[in-house]
């Protein structure tokens, strides 16, 4: 069989916006992904706890409270401790041009802002997910 | 199995990788060289229509077990749409204060094509949670309605969550979904109807099948509150008692591996017809002598099976 591609939609942290999320969902759902999704206001200890019970590719993380400083790198540091960083992470929000190098850095894999059609985001996770 | 002892030793990530490679047919030995750890585990299947509050249920249930310092296993299956083949699980938004418990490990699954309320790996993902040592294993169906009612050969209880809209004592007399019920509950039932619906799963109780020896509990419960969580707690125990008692318990679960090995059997001779016995094209030029009335397909059966003994040489 044709190896399923699981992905984890989740929001941490405390806004309360998760159209956007959802609109992803949907999308990868109809692209033939099987999504986790799990909900608002998640830590990030219980977003990489689901991600590696669940066995997921990747991680899609939306944050629109500006909180993507801390909860990115606190997401990539919980990921390695458990021995799990071979699950990508990937996000979108309101994220400034100038902290997405810096989220690269830190080992986030892609930043997708407001606007991207969601045809290119499931082009990338299938391109990456192989 | 390279980390058999991990597995065995509950070590999450290897718990979540093993299910993969089951999940995916990836490695078909695994399960064999599991199979001597397993056994310990007793399954709960919590079943009812979308909406019903089934994850709420799972939560609730879980967290009272889990005071007695038990281990659990959660599979919470959401459907795989036809169309795509891709599926949204979000039965895990109602579990979130789970998550992070040392003693517990939930796994969603989609249904990937089949069509009785469970995936087709569900029982062998069990399998896996049960090597894992959990205690209890419980397993959510997708929303349900009459027909899809595997939970109940996979599960040695099975509960039937209703809500006061499900419908009345007509809907409840059908066959289906109380047939398999060992427990029925009434979630929601701070909801308006929830006394009437009582009412009439009572008639449809009086009505029931008197075969069955065991009288299945109704029962009233607000999952969401903890309202009736408690009986309905030990009325899965007691359920358990009466399954181990009445031997019905073991009957069961030699019932349910004479089904596994059959349905192994009939996988491997199904490939072998096709890959062996019987190609597409000779498939087809018999087809078209069919279609014409030359032969027909019980003939053909059973010069085809008659092949399939003789080690792959047609007779004459």
């Amino acid at each position: 069989m044709k190896k399923k591609i699981r992905v984890l939609v989740g929001k941490p942290g405390l806004d309360g916006h998760d159209r956007g999320a959802k609109v992803v969902a949907a999308a990868l759902r109809d692209a033939g992904i099987e999504v986790i999704y799990t909900g608002l206001h998640q830590t990030s200890e219980s977003i990489v706890e689901a991600a590696i019970q669940e066995d997921v590719d990747v991680i899609g993380l939306s944050i629109l409270s500006g909180a993507h400083m801390t909860l990115f790198p606190r997401i990539i540091e919980l990921l390695k401790e458990k021995n799990a960083e071979d699950i990508l992470v990937i996000g979108g929000g309101i994220i400034p041009e100038e902290d997405i190098e810096k989220l690269y850095k830190m080992g986030v894999k892609k930043i997708f802002t407001p606007g991207t059609p969601t045809g290119t985001i499931i082009e990338f996770i299938k391109k990456v997910i192989k | 199995m390279k980390n058999l002892q991990k597995l065995l030793n509950a070590d999450k990530i290897t718990i979540a990788r093993t299910i993969t490679a089951v999940e995916n047919s990836t490695d078909t030995k695994i399960l064999e060289e599991i199979f001597s750890h397993t056994g310990n585990a007793y399954h709960i299947g919590i079943t009812g229509p979308p909406g019903s509050g089934k994850s709420t249920l799972v939560n609730a249930i879980a967290k009272k077990l889990l005071k007695d310092d038990r281990k659990i296993g959660i599979i919470a299956v959401d459907p795989t749409s036809p169309f795509s083949g891709g599926a949204l699980l979000g039965d895990r938004i109602r579990m979130n204060d789970l998550a992070l418990h040392e003693n517990v490990f939930i796994r969603s699954m989609a249904t990937r094509g089949s069509l009785g309320g469970l995936a087709k790996k569900t029982k062998d993902v069990a399998l896996v949670l049960d090597a894992a040592g959990m205690d209890f294993i419980l397993i959510e169906t997708v929303g349900v309605g009459q027909v899809e009612l595997d939970i109940a050969e996979v599960c040695d209880t099975t509960v039937v969550a209703l809500v006061p809209e499900s419908g009345d004592s007509i809907q409840a007399m059908k066959t289906g979904l109380l047939e398999v019920a060992d427990i029925v509950i009434i979630n929601k039932s701070d909801r308006e109807g929830s006394d009437i619906l009582m009412m009439e799963l009572k008639f449809a109780f009086d009505l029931r099948d008197k075969k069955i020896e065991w009288n299945y509990p109704i029962l009233k419960t607000i999952a969401t509150e903890n309202v009736g969580i408690q009986e309905l707690v030990s009325e899965i125990k007691s359920h358990r008692k009466y399954l181990i008692k009445s031997r019905q318990f073991e009957e069961k679960r030699k019932n349910n591996f004479s089904k596994k090995i059959h349905e192994l059997i009939e996988e491997n001779v199904r490939f072998h017809l096709k890959k062996n016995i019987i190609s597409q094209s000779e498939l087809n030029l018999l087809l078209e002598k069919t279609y014409q009335r030359k032969s027909n397909p019980y003939k053909i059966a059973t010069e085809i099976y008659q092949k399939l003994l003789n080690g792959g040489k047609f007779d004459n």
